[in-house]
Formats: C-alpha cells, structure tokens, sequence
C-alpha cells in the first residue's frame, strides 16, 4: 500500500510547485487571520459553535425527524441513503424517472464521497460540474485536491493549456480574468440546457425545514433556479436545531474558509421553485457509526470550511493528492480512517501534531489530539507496519530503563561517529533522508551535571 | 426496516448523552453601521452609492456605463430604472438569458459583511433574476442596516415554503491561482444604492 509519505515525496519533488501551493494557502490562512481578529467575539463563537454540534449530535435523530417533518410541510421530497450506493442510486431514479441527461453541479464533496459522477455518467447522464476550480478538475479526470478550492494544486498555465485544448481558447494564453470568462460562457450554455441542478447542502435546519447553500460563483443557484428539478444531498451532520443559529456558522464558515466575511450568496431553499420539484437525499455513509465512537464523533461537527488544511504544516508541503481521500488534510486524516483504517492507516501520520489545525478550527474540534489518539488506536489494532511497531517497542523498552538508556547513549556518542555514512543514512533510516542527524557530543548531560556539581 | 428508519435507529443508538444547546454570545456593533455596511460591501466587490430619494436613483443610474449601454432592463421597483423586459410576461425563466441589468430591492443590510438579505417574494415570477443578469442593482431602505448576523435572523421572517438569499457583491471566483476575478456566473457588477435621508 502506498502511504501518504510516498506520494508526498512525488508531490514534494517539484520545489516550486510545492513552495508555491505552500505560500498560496498560507496567504489564505493570513486572511483568516485577518478576518477573525475584526471579530471580538471569535472565541466565544467558536464556542458556541462547537457546543451546538455537540448538542446536535447528542439528539441528532430527533432533529433529523424534526427538519423531515418541516421539510414536508415546505413541498420538500425527503430521501434516507444509508450508504454511496443507495444515494447514487436515488439520484439515478430521480433523474431517470423524469428522463433527465442532462445535471448541472455545485461543489458537493458528499457526491464526491459516493462518486456519484461516475455512476451517473456509466447510466448515460452528462453531469457538468459548475463550480469554476471543480470544473477544471473535471476537465483534467481529477478529484479535487481540496474542499475549498479544488484546483489550487494548478498553475494558470495548466489551466490556460487545458482551456485551449477543451474550450478552444487562445493558445498560451493564462489570464485568470480570461480564462474565467471563458469558462463563464462555457457554463452558461451548460446551465441553459440542463434539466436538473444538484448541489451540497451548507446548513439544514430543523426547525424550518429547509436548508442554505453558500457560494461565490453564484453556480449553486444558477443551477437551482432555472431547470425545475434540484436535487439537495446532505450528510446527516449538516443540521443544526434552530434558525439563530445560522447566524453563529455563517459568521464562522467564510471568514474561517477563505478569509471573506461572507460568501456573496447565502441561499435559503424552502421549498421547490414555482412549477418544480426539490428532493433532499439525507445520507448516513458511515456517519453514525462515526457517532458511536466517543473519542472521534467530533470529527462530525466539521462544517468543511478547510482551514485545518489552509494552516498544516504537513498539507501545505505535501498538497492534496497525497491523502487519497475525498477530505485530505487533519480532519481528512481523521475521517478516511474511520472509514477504512487499513486503507487509510498512512493518514494520522501525516502530521506533526503542532496543533495549528485545533488551533483555527472554527468548531473545535481537537483535531491534533483526535489524530494522536488515532495512531495509538491504530498500533493496538496492529495496523502500523512491523517496523514502525518494533521501532516503538524497542524505544519504549530503553526508555523505561535508566540502565538500559544510559547503556544505549553511551554506544550511540561513541560508535555512531565513526560508523560509515553510507550505513548510518542507509535505507533504514528514514528519518535521516531529507535531514542531517546532530553532531553526537562528547559528553551525556548526565555526565555534566555530574561534573557541575562537584 | 427501510433506510430512514435504520438511519434514525443507528444515530439514536450511538448517540452521547444529551448536552445543553447554548445561544451566541454578545455580538459587535458599530459607531456608525452605515458606514462600516458601506465599507464591508465595497470590500467584497460591490459599489455603494448613498442617495437621498428614489429619484436620485435614476439619475445615478445614467451614470453607469454598463447602464447607459444596457440594451435589456428589467426592474422589479416600480419607477426605478428605464425597465423594458415584462418579466411577468416571461413563460419559462430561460428566457431572463440576455437582461442586461437587473433592478430589485433588499430588505436590510448588514453591516458585519455586507451582505443584503432579498426575500424571494421580492424576486418577482422568476428568482433566477438575481443570478442570471449581467449587472445587478440593488435599493435598499436607509436605516434598515443592523449590526451583525444575529439581528439579521432575528428579523428574517423565512417565507415557508419559499426562498431567501443574502447577496454580498457581484459573483467572483479565485480558483485560478487565488487570483480574485469578478464575475464568475452571477452578476459582474453589483451596485447598492441606499436610499433615505441622512441618519440624525
């Protein structure tokens, strides 16, 4: 299996490219920085925030019922998938029902999670992804390598020499501004001859029945305001109990995800348009399991902002595609184990556990401690490979020993200098393969205590 | 047992045991709200134009060049604007392709973010207006600015069934490189006027 670590180091090889993906989103999380500092009450925000998904998710069932039973009310079609394939499926009959070929997307990374674009394109549907950075990425066979901006591992030249080659626009050219009006035009063909529109769903809320949709590009409500058919598919974690309470996570969602103080829409769905239909597909996928796991059922208040990968050290370096997950980054690192943890047993490695991830996240959840816990999880289930685990057992045995640690030192400080380089960096060592181990001292620190307070 | 009912099983069954559903804490407010509102919607891109009357609205409006040149106008104020699409008159909401500019009105602001909240009810027969135009042009009420995005909800009545937005600036994207472009799918220019005398 290939780990995280081994395709960083593909990612990685690429200096600038890696330098630039890593400056591009700490300029993201600067303006975060920015964004949250004008607002006092930060904290206590975050606070509140956390403490309303933890109170969701201790009467999640009753909510659920709650926003179905409104939802109804507003002329909304409710769906339960328990797992990908029966949302896909879903999907599937709603559009094939009504003779749909043509769907137009907004960013879903749930869709993503079930990989809903193939299934429906193996049943003969053109699904067009609208959000500009997820349409790049469709056009070039890829996954997003991010939540928040999908194709940020790209530079403008990529993009201008895919635009030429799909779109016909001028060779060479890379103007953002022009690329972005081409697609513009491009997709406004696309929104004019589809008959459904799929999206996401930001926030359901319970005591309405209905839900909101936040985006920049205005994509989400093109593509739900003019074929008559949406189709709203939303994972269990997405409700929160009360109107207000919207309030409290849409002041969190865009300053934490882009530095913005809001997105420029923020749609409330209440119902179908005039003359069409809405479908809400509610999708569980693992989810309640997750919940019944007391010391990982935080990683379901994310409200998938992407700050947590914006700030890490790690996802900076080691760019999206290293994860192998719909979610990469901290919270992605947590959520793709607990899905498969042998798949994804790489994951709570890839971090150095500084914290910056808890740090940022506009929920709080305690993501580099989730991480730690998980590695440990993850040693007990033996899932850590065999070096890794008699490394541990070799190092915990030395530690728990004073004789044994003193022994150890003292072999390191005299025989390591003079072993050859080419055996103390040999392959065994992979610590040793991008830095210079320190110069071994002369003396223990024992040993100068011992002579300092003669 | 179908799915929904194994769903709401599952969740009950792995639920923690209950914990207290807080409210927000004190949020900011400003000095002088229409301004900070002022300065938060130029910043997501938008035009802020302070106007006293209805009237100085059109007279503002022919000074714009994506107005002037505008072939197709529709208006959802009455009397505001040189409108000359019928929208009532519209069959099929594919038909707004091609307005130019569009003229509605936004109930408040909000001075946090700048954004506007527009009820669908003010949308007229087809909501797509908001997003399908060229250029979009929004009137607002003077003192109708609250502080932050809690007053804003305590005053949204959410028309159920229906349909609300809040609308920050004109539609952009800065998926190419994070540079910021105005103008991805929806309005490429978003002008507010706000419309009342003088607070005090």
């Amino acid at each position: 299996m290939i780990g995280h670590a081994e395709k960083a180091a593909t990612f990685a090889a690429n200096e600038d490219r890696a330098h630039w993906h890593d400056q591009a989103l700490w300029f993201v999380r600067l303006k975060r920085d920015r964004q949250a500092e004008s607002i006092p009450e930060w904290e206590g925000l975050r606070e509140a925030a956390a403490a309303i998904k933890a109170h969701t998710l201790s009467r999640i069932a009753d909510y659920m019922e709650e926003f179905e039973r409104n939802a109804k009310t507003n002329g909304i079609q409710v769906h339960w998938a328990r797992d990908d394939a029966e949302h896909n499926a879903i999907v599937h009959r709603i559009l094939a029902d009504r003779g749909i070929t043509r769907l137009v997307k907004s960013k879903s990374m749930l869709t993503e999670e079930c990989h809903l674009n193939p299934y429906l394109e193996a049943h003969g549907i053109e699904v067009t992804d609208t959000d500009l950075g997820e349409r790049i990425v469709q056009l070039r066979h890829e996954p997003p390598s991010h939540i928040v901006l999908p194709a940020i591992h790209l530079k403008k030249e990529d993009i201008g020499d895919l635009f030429h080659k799909e779109l016909g626009t001028t060779e060479g050219a890379s103007d953002p501004k022009y690329l972005t009006e081409a697609a513009r035009s491009h997709l406004r063909q696309k929104f004019m001859a589809a008959q459904a529109g799929l999206t996401g769903v930001n926030f359901a809320i319970a005591e309405t029945g209905g839900f909101v949709v936040c985006t920049n590009e205005g994509n989400a409500d093109m593509g739900t305001s003019l074929p008559p058919v949406h189709i709203a598919c939303m994972g269990i974690e997405k409700i929160v109990p009360r109107t207000k309470d919207l309030a409290i996570f849409l002041r969190l969602l865009a300053r934490s995800a882009t530095g913005q103080p809001v997105t420029t829409y923020t749609t409330h769905f209440h119902g179908p348009m005039r003359g069409g239909e809405l479908h809400v597909v509610i999708v569980d996928n693992g989810r309640s399991a997750i919940l019944g796991q007391e010391t990982f059922r935080r990683s379901l208040s994310c409200i998938r902002c992407g700050a947590c990968m914006n700030t890490c050290p790690v996802f900076r370096r080691s760019g999206g595609y290293s994860y192998g997950y719909t979610v990469p980054g901290p919270i992605g690192s947590l959520l793709a184990p607990l899905r498969d943890a042998r798949k994804f047993g790489s994951l709570p490695f890839a971090s150095s556990l500084c914290g910056s991830c808890s740090d940022v996240c506009p929920v709080k959840i305690d993501l580099h401690h989730e991480l730690y816990a998980f590695r440990q999880e993850l040693a007990r289930k033996k899932v850590v490979p065999l070096y890794k685990r008699l490394g541990m057992a070799v190092m915990s045995a030395v530690l728990a020993r004073p004789w044994a640690y003193q022994i150890a030192g003292g072999l390191m400080r005299s025989i390591l200098p003079r072993l050859p380089r080419a055996f103390v960096y040999g392959p065994w060592n992979a610590w040793g393969r991008q830095r210079e181990l320190p110069p071994m001292p002369r003396q223990s620190f024992r040993d100068l205590i011992k002579k300092e307070s003669k | 047992m179908n799915s929904r009912d194994a769903i709401l099983a599952s969740l009950r069954r792995n639920a923690p045991p209950v914990s207290p559903l807080p409210e927000a804490p004190p949020a900011i407010t400003y000095a002088d709200p229409e301004r900070q509102f002022a300065e938060a919607f130029s910043s997501v891109g938008g035009k802020f134009v302070r106007v006293t009357s209805l009237a100085e609205v059109n007279a503002e409006l022919g000074k714009f060049e994506s107005y002037t040149k505008a072939r197709k106008i529709a208006s959802l104020i009455p009397n505001i604007g040189r409108a000359n699409v019928d929208l009532a008159a519209l069959k099929d909401p594919h038909e707004l392709e091609g307005i130019d500019i569009a003229i509605i009105g936004g109930e408040f602001g909000v001075a946090e973010n700048g954004a506007v909240w527009v009820p669908g009810s003010t949308l007229g027969p087809h909501r797509a207006i908001f997003v399908v135009a060229q250029h979009l042009v929004l009137v607002v009420p003077a003192g109708e600015i609250v502080h932050n995005m809690h007053q804003a909800y305590d005053r949204i009545r959410l028309e159920r069934p229906g349909f609300g937005i809040f609308i920050s600036g004109p539609s952009k994207t800065a998926d190419i490189e994070q540079a910021l472009v105005i103008g991805a799918h929806g309005a490429r220019s978003c002008t507010l006027f706000l419309v009342g005398s003088p607070a005090r």
